[in-house]
């Protein structure tokens, strides 16, 4: 469940920006989310339930937006989508590739009313 | 409530502890407090702010930090991750006592509760402290810096951070070491690679344990260890016994040889 301290650390970058900009509570987080980052999105929305009670997330819309995973194949240069880690490169069959995006974990923008 | 003094400290806070002593360190959690009460009533549209900040930002930051700070006194940090049970305090033993001090070792034990593998490792002769995570399932790079302060590793000596016993969680939480060294035992499928790509995929070394129970076994180390390719290519394997202590020289030299580079 390392959901939770994912969810701890939303929850801290949400409460910094809204402190910043004088906000009291926010509408609409938009997160990030590498399909390969390691986290389970059902667990992560369960995690931000329990831990933005009564915080400036208590309420928000949660919107997850997925970053498909991308590699390049280091044998033959074929850049490719990756299902998973373990998915060899579609025009040579070669296992070795470079991940070039799918890992991502961020908080992209918070939408509040003015 | 802390049983053993009374604080108001909850079961489930990380606790700090050398091995040997009794009390924990208080160490409480941070306050967000915002008790801003800005009323708005109005409904348009909603505005924007663009925050674009990594999620694991603060834990990378300070992961870097620890980095920094082993790097200036020539400590080699390294990350222990496996599934529980496939030897990593084991390996540790043996490790100190082949070592004989001839290379200090200093150790930082993860578990979520006891002080078992401290007082183990204690036994075997090196310094340690036990990180008790409650209820987390990893260590984060604030816990290895209050467990630093904690140990004051000498200088010139290999730092073993072990994980708490998991092979999703702790895959993620970057703790400031220079290599990240997953276990995996031949008693576990041939296909925990597979099943845990990410801890696989962000290791550098994989030692493969208790080789001594290969004859008894179904256990197919070579696909193992194709499985381990496919998901990192960059990995390299040793294969090791600690019972018998078969390929603990294989694993010995490694280390020297990663004390060494890190000092050229």
């Amino acid at each position: 469940m390392h959901e939770l301290s994912i969810a701890e650390q939303i929850l801290d970058i949400a409460t910094d920006h809204t402190a910043r900009e004088g906000v009291a509570s926010v509408r609409e987080i938009e997160l990030e989310i590498g399909t390969l980052s390691g986290i389970e999105i059902d667990a992560l929305t369960f995690a931000l339930d329990v831990v933005t009670k009564n915080t400036v997330l208590d309420g928000t819309k949660v919107t997850i937006i997925d970053v498909p995973a991308k590699a390049r194949c280091e044998s033959c240069g074929e850049e490719f989508l990756l299902e998973d880690y373990f998915s060899p490169c579609p025009a040579c069959g070669a296992f070795q590739s470079e991940t070039l995006q799918g890992q991502e974990l961020r908080v992209k923008s918070l939408i509040v009313d003015e | 409530m802390c049983d053993t003094c009374g604080c108001t400290q909850p079961d489930d806070a990380v606790t700090i502890r050398k091995a040997g002593e009794e009390h924990h360190h208080h160490d409480h959690a941070h306050d967000h407090d915002h008790a801003h009460d800005h009323a708005h009533a109005h409904d348009h549209e909603g505005r924007s702010i663009a925050v674009e900040t990594d999620i694991l930002q603060k834990n990378n930051l300070l992961a870097e930090r620890n980095r920094g700070y082993f790097l200036a006194k020539n400590i080699l940090a390294l990350n222990l991750v496996s599934s529980p049970g496939s030897g990593k305090t084991s390996l540790l033993e043996r490790t100190i006592r082949e070592l004989g001090g001839g290379l200090p070792v200093a150790v930082i034990e993860g578990d979520q509760q006891t002080m078992n593998d401290a007082n183990r490792i204690r036994e075997a002769g090196a310094p340690v402290v036990q990180v008790n995570t409650g209820n987390g399932c990893h260590l984060d790079s604030d816990m290895v810096l209050r467990a630093v302060r904690e140990l004051q590793p000498e200088e010139n000596s290999v730092l073993m951070i072990e994980n708490v016993g998991n092979l999703v969680c702790p895959s993620l939480f970057d703790l400031g070491e220079a290599r990240r060294v997953v276990i995996m035992s031949v008693t576990e499928g041939e296909d925990k690679p597979l099943k845990y790509p990410n801890m696989f995929r962000s290791s550098q070394v994989c030692v493969i344990n208790k080789i001594d129970l290969l004859p008894h076994l179904d256990y197919d180390l070579e696909k193992a260890k194709e499985y381990a390719l496919q998901v990192n290519h960059h990995l390299r394997f040793i294969e090791v016994s600690v019972k018998s202590g078969e390929g603990m020289d294989a694993w010995l030299t490694w280390l020297r040889d990663e004390v060494a580079a890190a000092k050229a």
